[in-house]
């Protein structure tokens, strides 16, 4: 390896390449880019809940300044542009697939959420745009709206779809009921909680943004918009919505301020832009406002569960059952199905041994903004609900919570380790992170903490969360079985140059990961290439061959590895011209960090003379063809189970319910780091955004109008800096076994764990469970007070 | 935002004189309010005149017996103001945490209390210390100006030039803010003035209001114990998502008592 490069490889806290344009102001986001000629795009949005579309006037606003074109939804119609679609179609109980109502780009004949799409104005400017929406005159037969999932499936509910009776998309379920029964009848002890996981806007930096461009001389049309997936959105866009051959489709996903999920999906607006620039021979270009963010961007979350542990007399889980109504909002959503049923209820085992688990999942729809993939995804949902059980288990059998984990963890020698709930877990050792995380949040010394807190009025608590998460989606084969309309593979092309530097195309994108960074550490470790040589590229489907995109932490698992099997190939052809130059037969060279050298004597050629060779083959293996690159597929052979014990420990302040975070301590296991500075960055922007979710963050609808009630950032609260403690962080890692870097993913782990460990923290010091995310000051307080822990504090 | 016309007149005459002549004209000070509310296209007014290019407007004079700001002095200065901070600590401390840097070094005291929003900051001080407020026109007591939700006894046109604030003997001020947006939920400006003891409290009732029981019973005993079963009515205050009457009601008790603990210090 070259000195250079000495220092940046695999396991090196190397600064992050990308950081530099993003900290200057120099990053290159979709708003920045303006196309020659290009038009503007401006929505009217629905401002009831539900309503008929009775009649839509443009006369007055089609005369406004600007305006060169207003569509309905009546003229997307008349093209025949296809609805929307939902990727991955989950089978009842009976087997039939889920209901997938239509999703018109632009509503036709009702509208089903607030900011329902129900024109589109084309001007040249955004203000001319926007005046000309203020002018479209509707005339709205307004509908009793539904939004509660509890109210949505009572007889006589609302209906938001006239095909879907009950407005259920699915009653679907998973296990073995009759063991799980089995284990509820023999149980010593059960404990049953209600739990509420709340509904979330994942509200990224950068707000979604789209331009639309078509070319009539080589009828290529261009797609620049903020995805986490560009290729996948060019197949949906080609194959379901236009029929369009994916040749003449091009989609750039350029800089892209952060996603959290929210971009992995195919929206109505990029798809308007694309339909109305071929339409009209012109760029289109729309970018969300804040409030048409909230309002549209697919919310995460939203379950009601009933669930149940089963215990035996000394604290062993004999059985869990778990009954949950997901909300789906209006309209199913791109990956939406998946969320609630395989991302959910294949992780309710958790790092248990619990025998049997059974579960049931009803998905709802209401008059809401669509909801979808969220940061976890499903796994934070299924972890909210086992750790929340497991803590009130343990506190009801006042055994200690550490210990009832002690003794349901699956013990490190059971690896791999089938679930009842179809996962086999790769590896993992989680009784050493409880035992970690226990030491650096002094868990046996908590009682002291509690008592002193008490002493000055203020109520301390403290929370385990002991959570696993299936990442690296996934194998296929696997996913395909269960409904996925798609593969889970990942490419990766590695191109030297002549001069030694190299591009490396990678499908994954980064929005925030980076990418740039860990995956160019892999090719500087694999190839000895400093790290400054090595060119990251990714978002554009015309420059990187495949790809299927980022999402389940599984760009490093399944993307890094296909960089990994990339270099592999580029070792091999590199040895053959390495043999040649040294004179030497091939079986005999030998390759270490950038040096291929011949076994036993001192002759060595470094990778850069080898690539100068490649491309300069004046003396060259004659049936070997030039050049120097690769490409290659990965596809798992599993998931990979990143887990990890987080313990929260909170003050609240009995006057006021301010609940203070006094210490964090977070022990997670991702497999091998590449980077661990950015690895713990990551692990840092979960916690936020799972504490987020625990204390502040919940998307409020009003019940009988549904309105939005926290479209801004005056009342949805975001986690700021002052609600954050610091943390600390521990590692411990068992390497992944089926992948070749040995890593497990570690950007959802986090919002993960949080939401239960400081949940489990709030109610320890409440004393009570029946506290809902976000634990609000409001809530908090009103818990104390009908505890009447107030009269006890003043 | 939708087009208007935009005016940075250098004198009080001229700006009177502007808004008087424009159809739909608006004061424009910190913009802090107005300039969202316009992003937002949810105001269109013909004419927006700037007031801080009106010298006299802005800057901060301290007297043996009073503070007096400029309307257009930015909360940063209030903060920032060594004077201030000597003569009415708890000012200056409200000032320093009206919203977020940026609000701080754009917002106005005069905007603010022109346009007396329920969760604004400085109304507190203004009522609780007893401040009185100057216009092109006249003079009007605290008492006086802060009318209800959004509403203020200044007429059409007239403008806030400067605040007069009394130097109390003490004066503490603790405000709950709204989680998300960080407004005063519940705040409580407790004074002890030359005209008594004062307590106002904003961010609770749809305008910032004088809490006689408690002023009563500070007279007597000026300290936290004082103020231990004074109940405060729910009804009339704000409610929504954020807080319920009821959780607002009670927090005007407990930010009552630790602005007593900051004004003794």
């Amino acid at each position: 390896m070259t000195n250079q490069a000495a220092n940046q490889g695999i396991g090196q806290a190397v600064r992050r390449k990308e950081d530099f344009r993003f900290l200057t102001g120099q990053g290159h986001y979709t708003d920045d880019i303006n196309r020659p000629g290009q038009l503007y795009a401006a929505f009217l949005r629905s401002p009831h809940a539900f309503a008929k579309i009775k009649s839509i006037d443009t006369t007055a606003a089609s005369k406004k300044p600007g305006v060169v074109a207003i569509y309905t939804g009546k003229d997307v119609a008349a093209d025949k542009v296809g609805g929307l679609i939902c990727g991955w179609t989950v089978k009842d109980k009976k087997g039939e697939p889920h209901k997938a109502p239509r999703h018109d780009i632009i509503a036709v004949e009702y509208v089903r959420h607030v900011g329902d799409q129900v024109a589109v104005v084309i001007a040249d400017t955004v203000a001319h745009a926007k005046d000309a929406v203020e002018a479209i005159q509707v005339d709205y037969e307004v509908l009793k709206p539904v939004v509660d999932v509890r109210e949505a499936v009572k007889p006589g509910a609302p209906q938001v779809h006239p095909d879907v009776p009950g407005n259920l998309c699915y009653d679907w379920e998973f296990g073995d009921k009759a063991a799980t029964e089995k284990a509820f009848a023999s149980a010593a002890h059960i404990t049953k909680l209600e739990l509420v996981n709340n509904r979330l806007s994942p509200n990224p930096m950068e707000p979604r943004s789209a331009i639309g461009e078509y070319d009539p001389g080589t009828d290529t049309t261009t797609v620049y918009t903020t995805s986490q997936n560009p290729h996948v959105l060019r197949l949906i866009l080609c194959a379901f919505v236009f029929g369009l051959p994916e040749h003449k489709v091009r989609v750039i996903a350029p800089d892209v301020g952060g996603g959290f999920g929210s971009k992995i999906f195919n929206y109505p607006e990029e798809t308007v832009c694309v339909w109305a620039a071929r339409k009209l021979k012109k760029p289109i270009k729309w970018t969300s406002d804040r409030t048409e963010a909230f309002l549209t961007d697919a919310h995460g979350r939203d379950h009601v569960t009933h669930a149940e542990l089963a215990l035996d007399k000394d604290g062993k889980f004999l059985g869990l059952r778990v009954d949950t109504m997901a909300n789906m909002g209006a309209y199913l959503s791109t990956f939406a199905s998946a969320v609630p049923t395989y991302l959910y209820a294949l992780l309710l085992a958790g790092q248990y041994t619990t025998p049997a688990i059974y579960a049931e999942v009803k998905a709802i729809f209401t008059n809401t903004t669509p909801v979808d993939a969220y940061r976890g995804a499903g796994r934070p949902e299924a972890t909210y609900v086992v750790e929340r059980l497991v803590e009130a288990a343990a506190r009801e059998m006042n055994i200690d919570p550490a210990e009832i984990r002690r003794r349901n963890f699956i013990p490190p020698t059971a690896f791999p380790y089938q679930t009842p709930v179809a996962c086999v877990y790769d590896s993992g050792n989680y009784a050493k992170a409880l035992d970690e995380a226990c030491r650096l949040a002094d868990y046996a010394n908590f009682p002291k903490r509690k008592a002193e807190a008490a002493r000055k009025g203020k109520l301390r608590g403290i929370g385990l969360c002991a959570y696993i998460e299936a990442c690296g989606l996934a194998p296929s084969s696997v996913v395909g079985s269960l409904g996925a309309g798609v593969g889970l593979w990942e490419s990766a092309q590695i191109r030297f140059n002549a001069t030694g530097t190299v591009f490396v195309y990678t499908g994954a994108h980064s929005h925030g990961q980076g990418h740039e960074t860990t995956f160019a550490q892999i090719v500087s470790d694999k190839l000895g290439v400093p790290l400054e040589n090595i060119e990251v590229v990714h978002g554009d489907t015309a420059q990187v061959p495949m790809g299927m995109g980022t999402y389940g932490s599984r760009s490093l698992a399944v993307g890094g590895s296909a960089i990994v099997r990339a270099a592999d190939k580029i070792i091999e052809k590199g040895k053959k011209i390495a043999a040649h130059l040294m004179e030497a037969s091939v079986d005999d060279v030998t390759y270490d960090k950038g040096v291929f050298s011949i076994k036993g004597t001192d002759k060595q050629v470094p990778m850069a003379q080898v690539a100068f060779t490649a491309y300069v083959p004046h003396n060259y293996p004659p049936d070997l063809e030039p050049g120097l690159e690769a490409s290659a597929f990965y596809d798992p052979s599993n998931f990979t189970f990143p887990a990890g014990v987080h313990i929260a420990e909170v003050e609240i302040d009995s006057d006021t319910g301010v609940t203070t975070i006094v210490n964090w301590v977070a022990v997670d296991d991702f497999g091998k780091v590449i980077n661990p500075m950015i690895v713990e960055g990551q692990v840092h922007g979960g916690i936020a955004q799972g504490i987020g979710q625990a204390l502040l963050e919940g998307v409020v609808y009003d019940q009988e109008s549904g309105q939005l009630l926290t479209a801004s950032f005056l009342d949805y609260c975001m986690p700021r800096a002052d609600n954050l403690p610091s943390y600390k962080i521990g590692m411990i890692e068992t390497p992944c076994p089926h992948n070749p870097l040995g890593v497990k993913g570690c950007g959802e782990a986090g919002a993960i764990a949080a939401p239960a460990a400081l949940m489990n923290a709030i109610t320890d010091a409440l004393g009570t469970e029946k506290i809902d995310m976000p634990a609000t000051p409001l809530k908090v307080w009103q818990v104390i007070q009908s505890h009447n822990f107030a009269a006890a504090a003043e | 935002m939708y087009a208007f016309n935009y005016h940075r007149p250098s004198s009080l005459d001229d700006a009177a004189k502007l808004l008087s002549s424009a159809s739909d004209g608006k004061f424009l000070a910190g913009g802090q309010t107005l300039l969202p509310t316009l992003k937002q296209r949810l105001a269109s007014p013909s004419d927006v005149i700037d007031l801080t290019g009106i010298p006299q407007l802005s800057g901060i004079t301290v007297s043996g017996s009073a503070v007096t700001i400029g309307a257009t002095t930015r909360h940063a200065a209030v903060a920032a103001s060594a004077e201030v901070k000597k003569a009415i600590p708890a000012l200056a401390k409200l000032a320093s945490g009206i919203g977020d840097p940026q609000v701080r070094n754009m917002g106005t005291l005069g905007g603010s209390i022109a346009n007396n929003d329920p969760a604004a900051d400085y109304p507190a001080a203004v009522l609780g210390l007893c401040a009185t407020v100057h216009t092109n026109k006249r003079t009007i007591a605290a008492d006086d100006f802060f009318t209800g939700m959004f509403e203020t006894a200044l007429e059409e046109g007239e403008i806030v030039t400067k605040v007069e604030f009394p130097i109390p003997k003490r004066a503490g001020y603790v405000k709950f803010p709204n989680p998300a947006s960080r407004y005063v939920m519940v705040g409580a400006f407790v004074a002890e003035t030359a005209d008594g003891i004062r307590v106002a409290i904003n961010g609770a009732g749809p305008c910032v209001f004088r809490h006689t029981e408690m002023e009563a019973a500070l007279a007597k005993n000026f300290s936290p114990d004082a103020l231990k079963g004074i109940r405060t009515d729910p009804a009339g205050m704000n409610n929504d998502i954020h807080a319920s009457a009821e959780y607002r009601a009670h927090l005007v008790g407990v930010m009552a008592r630790r602005a007593v603990e900051a004004a003794l210090g």
